[in-house]
């Protein structure tokens, strides 16, 4: 094993009774960069987290994490590691600095050190002025951000982070990003996971989950440009019935609608594809614009997840 | 038409209602254990009729007669003698400690107030702190006699009584006496078990618990931490309950308040590990309250704080020693109305201890820092 990795896991399974939630993943994520989980609910993300921070026993493989065996030496790897749950998990009923305090003492920081840390993350984290209030009346981004604070408390080397934000706007998404960038930037390890494509857009490397097992994995640049279809665009008034008129056709592997647009992934093999469903279109009475286009995340996504069998 | 719609969707209704209900193990164990266990325990519990009283006899006459009468005492079933001292002193002693609740004091000048009829002819020295058992012991004062001692004691006038009984501790028969020391156990074993079952289990509900356990906290930590806040509370509850207890009703605190509270301690303690067990085993708070509830329905019906222990069967007696409820209530009414030292009824501390040091283990192994 290379040191430059901060976690690898090898053929990690999980079962619960019958279903295989986790099923064989291999995993390489490098240090001080973002890696992304991207995969819809119920894929399998959050099991694999709770393997890697030892809060679930794998049913097979094995997993090396920051140089710790899980979960055999998973009580010498909580130090190192932070963990923000998918659910607000901090105090309700405790006020911001209340909470940052007692986490700060869970993990045994020294009490200068856990005062100057408190008060650094407060400013940090813009929470300065909403200290003394109760965790229960901040808004969706404050928790987010409180959350936050509380896993990086004692400085861990290795973050986890379990859909942090979806219950966050824009704004507040944009300016988390920022936040986690800043963390990478001073030597911290990010395990994010998400179902948004514009967060994943975002990360490093990123690690595609489809029912329990990684459908595809890279940086978001080279599995944009390695897709494995061809990506139309389509431009119409009647978006409807391009749909019908293209469900027929074998080549075409999916459709996905935005607003009067639609995506189309078409079987790569397919030669001149733009020229073949214009044709098909027109055959079908459907007026339409086709065009070549360079492939998003979420294509890469629906080209992944949809190249396996049910 | 609409009659029958209501009437399908009132049908649609229930039948969700009776899967739930299988579904859900523990309210259907409520159905069918509480009725079940009410029954058996207060079906044991509940025997007005005491008998097999421990009892020590203090023989000062040591005449034929004299075990006569101790013989016959015994043969009543009433009581049971368990142990023999020399003087009357010593059989308070006894009492005191709660080892006995009755004692037989046989005056040295038994042979001739058995002569001369004008006497009651022994003394019984009566623990009166349970009413029920003061009772049974009364039924003893008139037992008959005069056929074991021969034609010269029947054709006597024969004594107004055969025991003089003198009720110890609570001789005006006032029943908060009796309650109020052991319903300071019963509101701590109600409480206490419910607060720390409910302590964890709410962090588990609101998903703390989760982000507990990847810091690096140990469980016995958590556990000891947990506990240590309730204890005081626990303390305060006993403050609220004496106080009230000696304005209101006029109980006194005969023994030494230091014992009481160290006694509290112990048995608020032992109260609060069990909590942490359900804890571990409840995954809801409305579960927790559930399991609670099966540990406080014996508790309360088998503890002696309702009924005599001596009046239960051997089965329910071993059951009743295991529960902290039982022995607080002995230790709590030793100090209490006795004026009973800590020592004196260290024969129930140790059992708390023992409790405690069980459940707790129990609780830490139980609980784990994983979520499979």
């Amino acid at each position: 094993m290379s040191d430059d990795a901060a976690v690898r896991a090898h053929g990690l399974t999980r079962r619960f009774g019958a279903l295989v939630a986790v099923d064989h993943v291999d995993l390489a994520v490098p240090r001080a960069r973002i890696y992304g989980f991207l995969g819809p609910n119920g894929s399998g993300k959050t099991t694999t987290i709770r393997m890697l921070c030892g809060l679930l026993t794998p049913s097979a493989g094995e997993a090396d994490v920051l140089g710790c065996r899980v979960p055999r030496d998973a009580e010498r790897l909580r130090r190192k590691i932070g963990y923000m749950t998918q659910r607000f998990s901090l105090y309700e009923d405790l006020t911001v600095r209340e909470n940052l305090e007692f986490m700060g003492e869970i993990y045994s920081l020294p009490r200068a050190r856990r005062r100057a840390r408190v008060q650094a993350l407060l400013a940090e984290y813009r929470l300065a002025d909403r200290q003394r209030e109760r965790a229960a009346y901040l808004s969706g981004g404050q928790k987010q951000r409180l959350g936050l604070a509380a896993a990086t408390l004692h400085e861990p080397e290795l973050l986890f982070l379990d859909e942090p934000t979806s219950a966050v706007d824009p704004q507040s998404r944009r300016e988390f990003w920022e936040s986690l960038f800043a963390l990478v930037d001073g030597g911290t390890t990010i395990l994010v996971s998400t179902h948004l494509m514009d967060e994943a857009e975002r990360c490093h490397r990123l690690a595609i989950f489809d029912r329990g097992a990684v459908v595809a994995d890279g940086t978001p640049a080279a599995l944009m440009d390695g897709i494995d279809a061809a990506v139309l665009e389509i431009e119409t008034d009647d978006p409807r019935a391009v749909r019908g008129a293209l469900d027929g056709v074998d080549a075409v592997l999916s459709v996905a609608q935005l607003g009067m647009r639609l995506h189309a992934l078409v079987d790569r093999a397919l030669e001149r594809p733009a020229e073949r469903v214009d044709a098909a279109l027109r055959a079908a009475g459907v007026p339409a614009r086709v065009r070549r286009t360079a492939a998003s995340l979420e294509d890469v996504f629906v080209a992944a997840t949809r190249a396996r069998p049910e | 038409m609409r009659g029958a719609r209501s009437f399908a969707r009132v049908v649609a209704i229930a039948r969700k209602e009776v899967r739930q209900l299988l579904r859900d193990h523990l309210t259907f164990g409520m159905i069918a254990g509480i009725p079940l266990i009410q029954l058996t325990l207060f079906g044991y519990a509940i025997n007005q009729d005491v008998r097999h009283l421990r009892a020590a006899v203090a023989d000062g006459a040591g005449t034929q007669a004299a075990r006569w009468l101790v013989a016959d005492a015994g043969a009543s079933q009433v009581v049971d003698v368990v142990e023999r001292v020399a003087t009357p002193a010593e059989l308070e002693a006894l009492l005191r400690a709660g080892r006995v609740s009755v004692g037989l004091a046989i005056p040295r000048d038994f042979e001739a107030r058995l002569r001369r009829g004008d006497r009651p002819l022994a003394q019984l020295l009566v623990d009166g702190s349970d009413p029920i058992v003061l009772g049974a012991a009364r039924g003893l004062a008139s037992l008959p006699v005069a056929r074991r001692f021969g034609p010269a004691a029947a054709a006597a006038p024969g004594p107004p009584a055969t025991f003089e009984v003198r009720a110890y501790y609570n001789p005006e028969r006032r029943s908060a006496m009796q309650i109020v020391p052991g319903l300071i156990g019963v509101i701590l074993t109600m409480t206490m078990v419910l607060f720390t079952a409910i302590a964890i289990v709410r962090e588990r509900e609101r998903g703390n618990l989760e982000l507990l356990i990847t810091t690096p906290v140990r469980t016995w930590e958590l556990m000891v931490g947990k506990v240590v806040p309730y204890m005081l509370v626990g303390l305060v509850q006993v403050s609220l309950v004496l106080l009230a207890g000696w304005t209101i009703f006029d109980v006194p605190v005969r023994g030494s308040l230091v014992d009481l509270y160290l006694g509290g301690a112990c048995f608020v303690t032992a109260t609060l590990t069990m909590g942490l067990l359900v804890s571990t085993a409840a995954q809801t708070q409305f579960q927790s309250v559930q399991m609670a509830f099966f540990f406080f329905l014996p508790s309360i019906l088998l503890s002696g704080f309702m009924f005599p222990y001596d009046g239960m069967p051997r089965a329910a007696q071993y059951l009743a020693e295991i529960l902290p409820l039982t022995h607080f209530v002995r230790i709590v009414r030793g100090i209490m109305l006795r004026g009973a030292t800590l020592g004196e009824v260290s024969r129930d501390v140790w059992p708390l201890f023992v409790f405690m040091g069980v459940t707790l283990t129990l609780a830490i192994a139980r609980f784990r820092k994983r979520l499979d």
